[in-house]
């Protein structure tokens, strides 16, 4: 039976469990994998070489995967170049080659609506006060902060009344912050920004200035890598932790997507733990002969999404280190795997959004 | 110049030359040679015990009595040299040829701290007090990318020795020199292998054995990074049987020694559809023993050079030649080293010359391919470094 994203738009996002899931997923991955080597030459190209027959079903683990790499050195998209109606990039330092997704308006479309439902089953349907925990500017200057001025545009939709935390120099705007919050006294505050800008630049800054803001019920959401944090020795816990002590009553959401696959995003629940939707998938690869590797075993993740449609972008192997903590029975009640991601293998090429700023 | 590091010896180094093959230069090698074979640490790196059998003094008299002129011959002066960065003892044999032709020698060692880079120099310093002739012709430095610095040791050489890929060479060779100074130039090369599959389905386990340690030395000891380390591998009488007992045994190998780093894996993935987007004629590739040996099969040869065609850590292009002649309009200025196996050197030598080619300049056995010497890539080096005294 042919795939269509509609049919699972219908579903609650976090409601198949293991069979039921394997199943969707070998018949829209084959069917996703069928459509982009029918439309993309050079996807098409690689599967001829890896000798993968795409004309019946496979399991989601015998799927080809591409490495995330490919997207910054080659244009690949299925649909033709005049139906591209937004290319995505993602960030990077100056020297650093950038990725490109080729979105047409049906996969932007898709994106924008699977980001709405997953954010919505945390928050709920109804647009929240928003405070960006980041400059205005990212958003004026696409072109300098690319994949993180997108990702705060897209949040917006979540948002009413929505101000930026920080000014054009990354200074803590106290006194708007503190008006805000005293105008939405009572109401549910939804906060957004990167981790690693949030770190530096809110909890850091408020804790120089030896201020608190009093959030009565907030709930926060942010992504990024981690990298300099750990580097500064800062945990999840800590971060987290910090949150509580400089914001007030947040709850917290970190979560995991690449430019390579907005819209199907990750999210952490109220246990810490990053979860699949529907709409997405992770396996664990053994470096060594990709095989799939147990539940609490480390090893390269590959992300699965059903979204891409307009570039070959299904299925992807990440420069990224995690470990499958479980399935169905994590006891936030969502269903389907939650993981866990280690950060960057070692070696690996830097990326990530929230790095930007610093090295530029 | 005070970021640079003195591993052996000291920052006034004398120009003054010595003989070809000088008593001094013989005496100091052997005695490295035997300070190194001594030294316990040395066996947990081949790499350094091969150096230290090479400069012993039955080898070093060996080639000093190959080279008919050494009587006439005087160094040149000062030799700077600049390592390459991927091979670890690569700047000790740089330095031994160097001395060998009678030169004083600053050689800049990789800055990557490899073990191989300490126990040598170790060794250099401990001995120079004895060999004080030696001492003050010699320095072993380190610093970071500098050009100033680097310009600073070109202004006074009467030879550069320069190892690296064709940008480090452009950028060493931008500074500038005495008139007289000599450039020995050692760029990015290609390497390949060419099989006779008729040898391997013939020959017995135990000399596929030898075949398959020589094969994986030449290759996964340095992850393909060197560029004598063949990337290429073409057949002759390339059967099917042939093919797959050759990779088998290969596979099997690799499996019991190399450690395949999580990057490296994702690198070679990467690669295989790199190649696909790029290179037509890349049929399939096979993956063998999971990620730890890339098998890229061509169509057919190449279309151009196909020196481009470039594997990292056990990933090699493949393809079968119906006649060895087959291979000529592949070879240009870049190839450098063929390693072979059940084919006669001679046959291979006469292709070569016969058909004036630009490439090709070293036709070793499987299992050869590093072992530098005196002549290499094309050059006879002890010649090139020393100047010959003419009397008629």
């Amino acid at each position: 039976m042919a795939f269509s994203l509609e049919e699972v738009l219908a579903l609650e996002p976090y409601s198949l469990g293991k069979e039921e899931k394997r199943a969707l997923y070998i018949r829209a991955l084959s069917e996703l994998t069928r459509v982009h080597a029918g439309s993309c030459r050079e996807y098409c190209r690689i599967l001829e070489v890896l000798g993968h027959d795409f004309t019946s079903d496979v399991a989601p683990e015998n799927q080809p995967m591409l490495p995330v790499r490919l997207f910054k050195k080659y244009e690949l998209h299925s649909v033709p170049r005049e139906e591209i109606a937004k290319v995505m990039t993602s960030s990077g330092t100056s020297g650093q080659q950038v990725s490109k997704i080729f979105l047409d308006k049906r996969n932007v479309r898709a994106q924008t609506r699977v980001l709405t439902e997953i954010i919505g089953s945390f928050i709920g349907k109804k647009r929240l006060p928003l405070i960006i925990l980041d400059t205005a500017l990212v958003k004026k200057e696409r072109a300098m902060f690319s994949a993180r001025g997108a990702g705060i545009v897209g949040f917006t939709m979540f948002g009413r009344d929505v101000i930026y935390a920080l000014d054009e120099d990354m200074n803590l705007n106290i006194p708007e912050v503190q008006a805000f919050l005293e105008k939405h006294m009572g109401e549910k505050i939804l906060l957004f920004g990167y981790t690693y800008m949030i770190w530096q630049y809110v909890v850091q800054a408020m804790r120089e200035a030896g201020i608190k803001f009093a959030v009565e019920n907030g709930v926060l959401f942010h992504i990024g890598g981690w990298k300099k944090l750990k580097a500064q020795a800062v945990s999840p816990q800590r971060f987290n932790e910090s949150i509580f002590e400089t914001l007030g009553n947040v709850s917290i959401h970190n979560y995991y997507g690449m430019a390579e696959q907005l819209g199907s995003v990750f999210v952490e629940c109220e246990h810490g733990h990053m979860h699949c939707s529907i709409y997405s998938d992770v396996l664990i690869r053994r470096p060594g002969d990709f095989s799939v590797a147990n539940p609490g075993e480390k090893g390269l993740i590959e992300l699965m999404s059903l979204l891409p449609t307009s570039y070959p972008g299904h299925v992807l192997l990440t420069e990224d280190e995690g470990e499958i903590l479980g399935e169905d029975d994590c006891l936030c009640g969502r269903l389907g795997k939650y993981f866990k991601i280690h950060g960057r293998m070692a070696g690996a090429e830097l990326r990530g959004c929230s790095d930007t700023y610093e090295q530029r | 110049m005070n970021s640079v590091e003195y591993l052996a010896g000291s920052s006034v180094v004398s120009s003054a030359p010595l003989a070809a093959y000088s008593d001094e230069a013989l005496a100091f090698l052997s005695d490295l040679s035997k300070e190194l074979l001594r030294e316990r640490h040395t066996r947990a790196y081949p790499d350094v015990v091969s150096f230290a059998f090479w400069c012993r003094k039955g080898n070093l008299q060996k080639l000093q009595a190959s080279c008919a002129d050494w009587g006439q011959r005087l160094g040149r002066g000062l030799t700077f040299h600049v390592a390459p960065s991927n091979v670890p003892v690569n700047f000790a044999f740089s330095f031994a040829f160097s001395l060998l032709a009678g030169n004083g020698n600053i050689v800049r060692v990789p800055s990557k701290p490899f073990p191989q880079v300490q126990l040598i120099c170790g060794a250099v310093s401990q001995l120079l007090p004895s060999h004080p002739e030696i001492e003050r012709r010699t320095a072993f430095v380190r610093y970071p990318v500098n050009q100033d610095i680097t310009a600073n040791f070109c202004a006074t050489s009467d030879v550069r020795i320069i190892w690296g890929g064709d940008k480090t060479v452009q950028t060493v060779r931008s500074c500038p020199v005495k008139p007289k100074c000599v450039d020995l130039v050692f760029a990015d090369r290609y390497s390949i292998c060419v099989l006779n599959g008729k040898e391997i389905e013939q020959t017995d386990t135990r000399s596929l054995q030898t075949l398959v340690e020589g094969f994986y030395n030449d290759t996964y000891l340095m992850d393909q990074n060197a560029c004598s380390s063949p990337q290429m591998v073409l057949w002759v009488n390339g059967s099917m049987d042939a093919r797959e007992r050759f990779w088998g045994a290969v596979t099997e190998y690799v499996a019991a020694r190399y450690e395949l780093q999580g990057m490296t894996a994702v690198d070679k993935y990467t690669q295989l559809c790199e190649d696909a987007v790029e290179y037509p004629e890349v049929k399939r590739v096979v993956r063998l023993g999971g990620n730890l040996l890339y098998r890229a099969e061509l169509s057919g040869l190449p279309q151009k050079a196909g020196d481009s065609l470039r594997g990292k850590g056990g990933y090699f292009y493949e393809a079968n030649l119906s006649a060895l002649e087959e291979l000529c309009p592949l070879v240009n200025g870049k190839y450098q080293t063929l390693t072979y196996f059940g084919l006669e050197p001679e046959l291979l030598q006469n292709m070569v010359i016969e058909n004036r080619l630009s490439g090709i300049d070293r036709i070793v056995p499987v299992g050869r391919a590093m072992d530098i010497d005196v002549i290499w890539d094309g050059y006879d080096i002890i010649r090139m470094l020393s100047r010959i005294v003419q009397a008629e």
